[in-house]
Parts: structure tokens; sequence; C-alpha cells
């Protein structure tokens, strides 16, 4: 958020490099083939998440009771399900859930997570102690069992998930902004902007944080991937969400009784997932590369 | 008598203390540094010398840094006193510092110009609008065209940098600058430049000076008075002239004898003999006789109190009081 306009078309060449840095991130993010395949599949999954009800041929919840279980075909191009649901349009329907559930417990955890992580750093100490080792116990505790435990006791819907979801992957990002903040605060830049009088808020959140972004881009990226997984885990074992919403978890878990005769109830929603996850797999690997100076010029 | 020094710092001593004991970075710092008027400090490594400056600024890292007494008087008000907030207001605005190292010394994900202005606004009451203008300025001044304000870091070379950190420090026009070996990093052509940049810049302001530097010769073109620092004591201080045409204490004249003659023959180059004493570990006495060629008995029994040889000319040694020299 600089003051400054970046200057106009200037004499020398040299000079025209002001965005350099991103040009080049994004030279060496796109020479990454999957980095491109997973941009343009979440490109599709977003876009079928804000336009599900023009995309999708029927209402998630439209009964027809006379086409149940029915295989693929022209009508239902996924087939249909026990109540005569189009399965292709609860899959669009759902990704609005995984996109939602995805992208609200990563911020939840960003959020919590970092500044727990950074002021932990930043302070040191005794601060430091605390804060860490607290972090250290819920490291201790599988994340998925943490997500399922917060659920259970918060009780099921949609709210409920995201919060289970998001407070589960805090500890991760705690540790990663912490690691992070205790390399930069050391710089001398930090020392002088002390030099100049800035508070230690303001050096925190000017200048030490602005650069521990990197690490947290990525791990948020593919931390989306766990939120989109661990909601799906948890609908699927009926923590999450509940009936007629469509969730791709919650759909496989409905599927589950009819899968030697009709697997295609659970081939299309577990395809929507493994497909999104590795979308983003291949897309933070791609950021992880192009943030890093040293994989830089392989 | 009747204005008080600038600074005037009076028996300060700073310990960093660890668990196996303290370490001695600053013992008995006596110092006087007039308004306008540029005070060189010169010294090895480990001599103190950035110590010292961190200590006038408030900024030890504390632990395991402490400032154990002494006093260091601004404008006749003993910083030591301060509150946190008080002096904050005071760094960047009153005292501002350079730091060594201009690669590191920014931030890098900041615009050059963001960063002045950041020094402005927190100094001043400038509208957001003017305080950009006077970045802009300051930019201007030390000799980078101000449409660069919007230029990273990265974007700049190594003197550039320098610049930028120079123009941060002078932005809020401070009565006192400390410029921590502020060429160091630098290659010699832009030494040349980034000092006479300091130099028309420190009379345009008005501003006091502490360079610290272990290069004599920027010391001996630069400052008005100079002060030898080793093992965390001042052990010559003088008038530059004075020290450089009548240097008294061993150790001073053991640097100016390890300076490269240009005339003089191609024999090796004299060093003093030894290292730079542990810290933590300083020998009985002078801490410079272990090294000295001319230490007498006295000097590994008693530490040698400053003398006055001359007006103006303070000398740490047993052996010299204007009399005795080899």
């Amino acid at each position: 958020m600089s003051l400054f306009s970046t200057p106009g078309p200037a004499g020398v060449g040299e000079d025209c490099a002001d965005d350099s840095r991103l040009r080049d991130f994004a030279a060496v993010f796109f020479r990454n083939r999957m980095a491109k395949a997973g941009i343009f599949i979440l490109a599709v999954l977003i876009v079928s998440a804000v336009f599900a009800p023009l995309i999708a041929p029927y209402e998630y919840d439209e009964q027809d009771l006379l086409a149940t279980l029915e295989w693929p075909s022209r009508e239902h191009i996924f087939g249909t399900d026990e109540f005569g649901r189009d399965i292709f349009s609860r899959v669009v329907y759902a990704s609005r859930i995984s996109v939602m559930v995805g992208i609200v417990s990563v911020t939840i955890g960003i959020f919590f997570g970092g500044l727990l992580g950074a002021a932990a750093g930043f302070y040191g100490g005794a601060a430091d102690d605390v804060v860490m080792r607290c972090i250290d116990v819920l490291l201790a505790i599988p994340a998925i069992l943490f997500a399922i435990a917060i659920a259970a006791s918060l009780g099921p819907g949609l709210f409920n998930m995201v919060l289970a979801v998001g407070i589960s992957s805090i500890p991760y990002y705690a540790r990663i902004l912490r690691g992070s903040v205790l390399s930069i605060r050391e710089q001398e830049f930090i020392e002088a902007s002390r030099a100049v009088g800035s508070s230690n808020i303001r050096i925190l959140f000017r200048h030490v944080i602005p650069n521990c972004l990197a690490p947290i881009i990525v791990q948020g990226t593919l931390g989306v991937a766990d939120g989109i997984l661990y909601a799906a885990a948890l609908s699927f074992i009926g923590l999450g969400i509940q009936p007629p919403t469509p969730e791709w978890g919650g759909m496989l878990s409905g599927g589950r009784s009819f899968i030697r005769d009709y697997s295609y109830m659970t081939l299309f929603p577990g395809l929507a997932i493994v497909i999104t996850i590795l979308a983003l797999n291949f897309v933070g690997d791609a950021l992880r590369d192009a943030l890093d100076p040293k994989l830089r010029d392989r | 008598m009747s204005d008080p020094p600038l600074l005037d710092i009076q028996d300060l001593v700073i310990r960093y203390e660890k668990r196996k004991g303290a370490v001695c970075a600053v013992e008995g710092l006596n110092l006087r540094l007039e308004r306008g008027k540029t005070l060189g400090f010169v010294g090895e490594t480990g001599a103190g010398k950035t110590t010292a400056a961190l200590g006038i600024m408030r900024l030890l890292p504390e632990p395991p840094g402490k400032i154990v007494s002494g006093r260091i008087l601004f404008n006749g008000e003993n910083l030591l006193d301060k509150s946190e907030d008080e002096m904050r207001s005071i760094r960047g605005g009153k005292i501002a510092m350079i730091f060594q190292d201009p690669m590191t010394s920014l931030n890098p994900v900041a615009t050059i110009g963001d960063q002045i202005t950041e020094m402005i606004s927190l100094h001043s009451d400038l509208s957001r609008r003017d305080s950009i203008r006077k970045a802009s300025d300051m930019l201007d001044l030390v000799g980078i065209r101000r449409e660069r304000a919007g230029d990273y870091p990265h974007q700049l070379s190594g003197g550039m940098k320098q610049r930028v950190v120079i123009a941060i420090a002078l932005a809020c026009s401070p009565e006192l600058l400390i410029a921590d070996e502020p060429t160091t990093a630098l290659d010699v052509t832009i030494q040349a430049q980034v000092l006479d940049l300091m130099k028309g810049l420190k009379e345009a302001f008005s501003t006091s000076l502490l360079m610290i530097s272990h290069d004599l010769g920027i010391v001996a073109e630069f400052c008005d008075d100079t002060a030898i620092m080793y093992a965390g004591r001042v052990v010559e201080y003088a008038s530059t002239a004075e020290l450089f045409g009548n240097p008294i204490h061993p150790y001073t004249r053991g640097l100016f004898g390890s300076i490269p003659s240009i005339t003089g023959g191609k024999g090796d180059l004299r060093t003093i003999p030894g290292l730079t004493p542990d810290a933590s570990n300083l020998p009985p006495g002078c801490p410079f006789q272990p090294r000295c060629d001319i230490a007498g008995p006295e000097c590994s029994k008693e530490a040698p109190r400053p003398t006055e040889v001359k007006f103006g000319h303070y000398c740490l040694c047993h052996l010299n009081r204007g009399e005795n020299q080899p």
C-alpha cells in the first residue's frame, strides 16, 4: 500500500522495473505447468460456487421420485440419488460450502494463529514460553481429532464446522509465523526503525509481519485444501453440514450404502474433492517454489 | 560556560551480563560534544563504540545489556532518566542514527518514500500530504530523483540505499546524528560521495555528528575532535589536529604506525602485536598493557586515570604525562 504512485514512463529502461519483483514471481510461478492447471481448476471451482444457481440444471433439493437412483444420462449427467435429486446440481452447490469453509477457516487460523505466533516471537521471554507451550500441547493432538472434538462439543452446523476447522489449524500458523518473526526481528532494519522512534506495535505490524507473509501465503493455500478435506470428513461422520444442504463429504456419506450398486453416487463428489485438493496443492507448491529465492533458478 | 554542551557523557559504564559473569563493554566513558561539532569515535571491532552509541539511544538489547552507572546529558537533561515514551520522541526526532549496513537497514517490503514518510509522520504534525512532499524533498536533497520514491530498496544500489538512510535520519532535523560506520559497507568511490553528502547536509542542518569509524582517514577529514577507544575505555581524546599531530598513547601511536605509507618502502606493515582482550576477562591494570611495548611495572598493577596532557588533550596511560616520550 504505497503512498507513492509508481513513476510514469521513465527515460532509462532500468527505471521501468518497478514491479520487477512481482513479475519475476509471476514468471517463475507460471513456468510451472501444474500451477497453471491448478489455477484453472480453482477458477472453475470459484465460478461454479458463485454462479451455482445458473450452472446447476436443477435445485439442489429438488426431488424427482420417479427418477431415483438413475445412472448418469443426458438429463442427469452425474445421475440421481435415492431421492431423485440431480447429483451434478448438488456437486455444484456443494462447491459453495467447500470454498466458503476453506477460505473462512484459513482466515480464522491465520488471524488468531498468526497473532499468537507473531506476539510470541516478537516479545519473546515469558510470553513466548506460555503461548508456545500451549501451542505445543495443541499440536500434540492430531488436527482432525481436534476438529472433531470441537465440532462434537459445539454441535453440528455450518458455522460450528467452520469454527472447528479454523480453530484446529491455529497452532500450525502460530508455529510458522513465530519462526519467521524470530528471524526478521533480528534484522538491522528493525533496529533502525526503533532508532527512528517507532513503537513496538508499529514495528510489529508495519515492519515485521509484512516481511513474514511468504510462508503464510503458502501454508494458507495448502490450508484451504486441509480445510475442505476436514469439512468433508466432519460432514461424512455427521458433525458438519446437515442434509438436505449438499456438501461433498456429506454426499459421500449418503452414497456409502449404495456404493456396490450405484457407485456413481460416491464417485462424483469424491472426484470433486480429489481434484480440488490436488489443484490447491499444485498451487501451494508452485507458490512455495516461486516465493523461495533459493529454489528459483533451478 | 553558559550553554551546556549538546551531549555530555559522564562516567558511563555499560555491561553485558551473562550467566558466566559480566562483560564490560564500556567502562568509565567521558565525552563531550558541542553543538554543530563532529566527534570521531575510533577503535577496533569490539572496543565498545557501537555499544556506547546504542547506549546513548537507549537501544541496548536489555537484557543482557545494562547501563550500570553514569549520566548521558543531552541538552543538559539526563537521557537515562527518561521514560520509554519520552525516549521514543527523542529517537529520530532529536537524535538520529545511521546504521552500518544500508543493505539491511531498510525494510525490503516498503517503498523508500513510505519509509521516509513514516519517520516524518512519527515526529511532526504535518499532514499526510505534506509529509509525503517533504519525503520527496529529502530524496532530492540526498541526490535521488524524487520520482523514485515509489521504488523498493532492492531496486537501489548500495550507495543509493545509504543516501536513503541518511534522508530518513535527517528528515526531522535532529540535533545529533550518530553514524555507526556509515561507509564501511560501501566501496571507496561511493564512500567519498556519501561522506561529502553527509558533510554538506550536516552543515545545512547544523547537526552535531558522532561519527563511529575505524577508518582514521575518514576521521581526520571529518571530525573536529577524536576519541580513541580501546577495550571499552577512551584511551586518548583530543582535537583531531592535536591527536594526529601529537599522538601520545602507545595504542594510538600503534594505530598510526600501522597505516601503510604511500611513499615509504615495501617493508612489512607495522602491526600492534596481540589481539583485543576478551572483554569478560580483562588483564589487570591497564587493559592495553599486555600489548604495550613501553609498559612498565605499574601498568599491570593499577588502572591508569585519565590525565590532561595538554589543554584539551586527555590520555589514559601511566607513562605519558607529557614528559617521557620514547
